[in-house]
């Protein structure tokens, strides 16, 4: 029987697909905003949830969702009141979510191994209902991440230009937080918690060698995440690892090719489009015209009561509204 | 409709704004009628930013307030009316983004969520990248570009929208003559059909011409709003000595 024929490896593989259009999707907006590690923040948040569904008894997907929805949000309220930078934000996220979720697990009287198949992903725990789970919230990150993409472009490009165009640019960041938590849960089962954010960023780090554009470094970043995540799961199977180190190691190295690729492009490029002569010539700015005052029988002085006036590295004199500066033996109208 | 009357596109009342427990703008007052070209002069660090900022409500004002075309601006929704140009920032995110994407940015005030860029939008950002001469740089990464180009990019991404009114902070910092003088030259065709521009600038440059006021900030107050001052316009020539002023001792 081969591998997909199994259903375990075919909801696995579903899983895989939908995780690795989702993360390199949100984690475009992570990277373009430098916000790389939120990803990973949110992954250790998610690890509270996930101990809180195994002590309560409930869906570990679900209350994960919940739990990492809240500390995204949490973040993004205290990056943008500017109570801490988002960096200290994300490192207090770090400490909090994976102290609390060893604290819970070890409550729940779980061991070591279930909250493994979570921090780095196991392929035949994904259940029915999982996958029905993270369809739904795979499809609702696609449909915002490419729907709102003008918009969140705009917000994650130039935040304050964003908001002198009317946008509601709280919203939108706390909009891409929460993508963020939902993508997390997403790819909580095929890549686990841990390494969530490198399936979020590596694959956008590895298009950007080969892209000018926002829109296709996207896209790339996308087909590049499903690549590393199904080839990651068919290498798992057959090595007997766990998949999420797999994709990971994978992605990485697609990264390691693409960045010798983009370099010998560039350089073969270099040497085929030298540098264009664009600017054209333009004549040396004129210098200042120079107005001499006709006639002018007064000698000003720092005395004489007319108002003076600094002018760079001379006086002006203001004389009948016009304003005059020595020069030699004359005076200039300035 | 004398000038006083006509509508105001910009209405500082007694502003004060605190940054960092500041007061970096105390007390200022300032109209400026639809139409109207104004450069905002001063030091570094006198407050023009600030200013400028606040004007477009990216800085919360600690007291007075700030009306857009009569509405106060936490309340202004009408953003289309307005074009930005901030005080010289990279254009670069963390990912690629070409001149033309950047570009479309400018046109968000005017499009719905979820909806494409039509073919009047892709029409409006040629139009601006050909007002900046940035045309056939479209499909170059921003970050590539020298700085100087990258603020040409920021102005067409203001004027894209076609705006009303324009706000610029040092639109052209680093931008060579020529640029500037094709710049000034679509100001000047916008200023034609009543477009209101208020401009920050240490060097007005090909614009100088356009001004028909200045304002000087020091310290974070006007200390002078009239008439550009004789040594931005070199208006005058001619003089004459009928009248001398005071303190005329013959010599
Ligand atoms: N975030 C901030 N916190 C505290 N003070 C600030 C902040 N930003 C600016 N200032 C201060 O406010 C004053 C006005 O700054 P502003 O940027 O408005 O100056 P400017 O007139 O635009 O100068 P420039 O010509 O250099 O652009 C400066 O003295 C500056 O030190
Ligand atoms: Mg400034
Ligand atoms: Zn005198
Ligand atoms: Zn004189
Ligand atoms: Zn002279
Ligand atoms: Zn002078």
């Amino acid at each position: 029987m081969s591998l997909f024929e199994l259903e375990f490896m075919q909801r696995a593989l579903i899983a895989g697909l939908l995780t690795g259009l989702s993360a390199p999707a949100i984690g475009t907006y992570l990277v373009q905003r430098r916000l790389s590690l939120l990803g990973d923040g949110i992954g250790h948040i998610a690890i509270t949830g996930v101990a809180l569904g195994l002590l309560t008894g409930s869906a570990p997907v679900l209350t994960a969702v919940l739990v990492s929805i809240a500390g995204a949000t949490a973040i993004e309220l205290i990056r943008a009141r500017g109570k801490a930078t988002g960096d200290v934000a994300l490192a207090l996220m770090f400490y909090g979510g994976i102290a609390g979720g060893v604290l819970l697990i070890g409550l729940a009287g779980q061991g070591a191994a279930t909250l493994n198949t979570y921090l780095f992903g196991s392929l035949t725990t994904v259940s029915q209902s999982d996958l029905y789970v993270v369809v739904g919230l795979a499809v609702a990150v696609l449909v915002v991440a490419i729907g709102l993409g003008p918009q969140l472009f705009a917000v994650c490009q130039d935040e304050e230009f964003a908001r002198t165009t009317g946008l509601r640019v709280q919203l939108l960041n706390l909009v891409i937080a929460v993508m963020a938590a939902v993508t997390v849960t997403v790819a909580m089962r095929t890549v686990g918690l841990l390494l969530v954010s490198a399936l979020m960023v590596v694959p956008v780090a590895t298009a950007q060698q080969v892209t000018r554009s926002f829109r296709s470094t996207f896209v790339t970043a996308c087909i590049i995440g499903v690549l590393a995540c199904l080839a990651g799961i068919v290498t798992s199977y057959n090595a007997n690892v766990a998949p999420g180190a797999t994709i990971v190691v994978l992605a990485l190295a697609g990264f390691v090719v693409a960045a010798t690729v983009g370099t010998l492009l560039r350089r073969r490029s270099g040497r085929a489009r030298p540098l264009a002569d664009e600017e054209p010539e333009v004549g040396v700015p004129a210098p200042e015209p120079h107005v001499v005052s006709p006639g002018h029988p007064h000698a000003h002085n720092p005395v004489c009561g007319h108002k003076k006036v600094e002018h760079g590295d001379h006086v002006d004199y203001v004389h009948d509204g016009h304003l005059h500066a020595a020069h030699g033996d004359h005076w200039d109208e300035h | 409709m004398t000038p006083e009357d006509s509508p105001q596109a910009v209405q500082v009342s007694d502003l004060s704004v605190d940054l960092g427990g500041r007061l970096v703008l105390r007390g200022i007052d300032l109209r400026i009628r639809q139409g109207e070209v104004v450069a905002v002069l001063g030091t570094n660090g006198s407050g023009k930013s600030t200013l400028i900022k606040t004007i477009v409500g990216l800085l919360p004002a600690a007291r007075g307030e700030v009306r857009l075309f009569g509405t106060p601006v936490p309340r202004f929704r009408q953003w289309r009316r307005v074009g930005y140009v901030p005080q010289r920032i990279t254009a670069a995110g963390g990912v690629p983004a070409t001149v033309f994407e950047v570009v479309s940015s400018g046109l968000l005030s005017k499009r719905r969520l979820f909806s494409p860029l039509g073919a009047a939008g892709k029409q409006a950002i040629e139009q601006a990248l050909e007002v900046v001469d940035m045309a056939d740089r479209r499909t170059d990464a921003v970050a590539e570009l020298s700085g100087g180009q990258q603020q040409r990019v920021l102005i067409a991404r203001a004027l894209v929208s076609d705006p009303e009114l324009l706000i610029l902070d040092e639109p052209t910092a680093g931008v060579d003559l020529a640029s500037q003088q094709i710049f000034a030259d679509a100001v000047r065709d916008r200023v034609a059909s009543g477009t209101t521009v208020v401009m920050v600038s240490h060097d007005l440059g090909p614009m100088d011409a356009l001004i028909d006021r200045s304002v000087v900030m020091r310290r974070g107050r006007i200390v002078y709003d009239g008439p550009p001052h004789a040594s931005q316009t070199h208006a005058h020539v001619h003089h004459s000595h009928s009248d001398d002023g005071p303190g005329w001792t013959p010599s």
